[in-house]
């Protein structure tokens, strides 16, 4: 029997890895990526919570994430091109222009 | 109509729905213009949109509804925000015509986005739900992306926006991961049910957790320590207007959502955050200051200042009270001001020869430019609190209401940085006063930026000599939020 404890598990476990992945990765593309493991691990939550609930007002939340998300992928990924067109690189360790 | 929603639920968001038109015209003017030299008609359409919007707002002075079954709240403390947004957003497009000119970039999509800026920082106010709240939130956050990298040939420019993006998005995730934390322990993702449903859960561990995270994801937006490490970089690349509209707007506006989350959303738990703010406040009002004191690039120095500001700030939030909360405002108010004005002065240095954001650049400023030098000197002192500049009020009242809940050892933190930061202050202002003159092409104080520099030393002074009307005004914004007694 699947319990919305399982859930809670499975997306802990992607907020971990996604967390992990942005603290640790190099490359733009690879953070960005755990970003939205995270995100997605937030919509596992929302979505096990809305079917305790027995209401689908968790399904909503987690269908405005997703558009957020998309939003965000639209303009992110603009932004990356744009660095990427100036200074042919997508480490992070390359961004070193401003430090104090 | 779909259920919940009335006509008359149309009429409370009426400021939305004009700001949105608003921006669309700018947006259509934008191509109808593009022909000509379309750069200050197209900050006249900007300034008419945000000139409607707090025209539309006055008949709503008085109301205290909530709209669409309790989505968006319209009330006072909203209104306040509303107002010192709007402002905000008046003075950056009145100093962005001319740093537009310098850089040499087409408006363009510019004055749009910062109208939809404007736009999240007002649903982000009225927000009471944590789905409005999320929608204000990247309305506004996503267009501080574009903007931060507006001048897409410059390389700071594009750094700043890499930085801002990822952090943004981070603490996007984090924020959402408590908050989906916050809607599966109470059922609601309605910020006044759920205070009500978290009322004898507050040993619950998950509980604890997820006001951990929001107060993490919105501690990046805020820029607390230890979460404020993209504010000094994307501040120094984003442009100059844009990173004085993203210090006070969106910091104003993260603000809002912080009180509305846990004034309004777990009073309950006002324990565990007064503490969690207790240790952000001190820790950011110090770091802050001590990082500002080394800077040599001023933007990157009003950088750290301003994040010094966030944690003077978080002292009205531990406290709790509505005279921590009137305080909060009243100070967000002032900081609006003498922070549009210091970054207007930057932006008057911004020339197309010189860069213009070092401390060295302001040398001698007073023989050049004496009221230029004469607003700085004011909006220095302002941020540093010394009377009768409306920032001493500001902080006065901040710490008062700190020692009125018994956080003394706060207040005490709070002038002890005080008085640390003045250093920093004082410099800028002995580098335009008894500096040998840099030579430079000239200073061209243009009609917009004038008045926006006018604007903003008007208010700064007026305030500091007479705030009755703003404390007044804030109180009972204050009153119409819940406070933890």
């Amino acid at each position: 029997m699947i319990t919305p404890t399982h859930y809670m598990l499975l997306s802990a476990a992607l907020f971990i890895i996604g967390v992990i992945g942005v603290m640790v990765r190099r490359n733009i593309i690879i953070i960005f990526m755990s970003i939205e493991l995270i995100l997605n691990a937030v919509n596992i939550n929302l979505v096990a919570f809305s079917r305790e609930w027995q209401h689908a007002v968790g399904q909503v939340f987690a269908i405005f994430v997703v558009a957020v998300a998309a939003a965000e992928a639209a303009v992110g990924l603009g932004i990356i091109l744009a660095f990427y067109r100036n200074k042919e690189t997508v480490n992070i360790d390359e961004m070193n222009l401003m430090k104090w | 109509m779909p259920p919940g929603l009335s006509t008359l639920d149309f009429y409370y968001i009426r400021p939305e729905i004009v700001l949105t038109a608003g921006s669309l015209v700018v947006l259509i003017a934008d191509v109808l213009l593009l022909r000509r030299r379309s750069g200050n008609a197209l900050a006249w359409v900007t300034l008419a949109a945000i000139g409607a919007t707090l025209l539309s707002l006055v008949p709503l002075a008085n109301t205290r509804v909530e709209v669409a079954n309790g989505l968006i709240a319209v009330d006072q403390f909203a209104l306040f925000f509303k107002v010192v947004f709007l402002i905000a957003a008046a003075i950056t497009v009145l100093m962005s015509t001319k740093y537009l000119e310098v850089e040499g970039v087409p408006p363009g999509e510019y004055y749009f986005l910062v109208l939809c800026a404007t736009l999240g920082m007002m649903i982000m106010a009225g927000g009471i739900d944590l789905v409005t709240i999320l929608v204000g939130l990247e309305t506004m956050a996503v267009s501080f992306y574009i903007l931060a990298g507006f001048i897409k040939p410059n390389q700071r420019s594009n750094e700043a926006a890499v930085k801002y993006f990822l952090l943004g998005a981070f603490s996007l995730g984090i924020l959402l991961y408590g908050m989906s934390l916050m809607y599966g322990l109470s059922g609601s993702t309605n910020l006044r049910v759920m205070a009500a449903a978290f009322v004898g859960q507050e040993s619950d561990p998950r509980l604890v957790l997820a006001v951990i995270l929001v107060a993490a994801g919105v501690g990046f937006k805020i820029a607390a320590v230890p979460f404020h490490m993209w504010a000094p970089d994307v501040y120094e690349g984003a442009p100059t207007p844009i990173t004085a509209f993203l210090s006070v707007g969106s910091k104003a506006a993260s603000f809002a959502m912080l009180l509305r989350i846990f004034l309004e959303g777990m009073p309950s738990m006002n324990a565990d955050w007064r503490l969690l703010f207790e240790a952000l406040a001190i820790v950011t009002m110090t770091l802050g200051n001590v990082a500002a004191l080394t800077q040599s690039n001023l933007k990157r120095m009003l950088a750290y200042s301003s994040i010094a500001h966030a944690g003077y700030l978080l002292i009205g939030v531990v406290a709790g009270t509505e005279r921590g909360v009137s305080a909060m405002l009243i100070y967000l108010f002032v900081y609006a001001f003498m922070q549009l004005g210091a970054f207007a002065v930057l932006v008057l240095l911004r020339r197309r020869d010189v860069i213009g954001d070092e401390l060295k650049d302001l040398s001698g400023l007073y023989v050049r430019s004496p009221f230029a030098a004469f607003a700085m000197l004011l909006f220095m002192l302002s941020l540093g609190g010394i009377p009768p500049t409306a920032g001493f009020m500001g902080k006065f009242w901040l710490f008062s209401a700190a020692i009125d809940a018994q956080y003394y050892g706060l207040a005490v933190i709070g002038v002890l940085n005080s008085a640390v930061s003045l250093y920093y202050y004082i410099r800028v202002v002995v580098f335009m006063y008894l500096k040998k003159e840099t030579m430079g092409s000239e200073l061209v104080l243009g009609p917009s930026l004038a008045v926006a520099l006018g604007v903003a030393v008007v208010v700064t002074i007026v305030l500091g000599v007479y705030p009755r009307l703003l404390f007044e005004l804030a109180e009972a914004s204050a009153a119409t939020l819940g406070a933890v007694r």
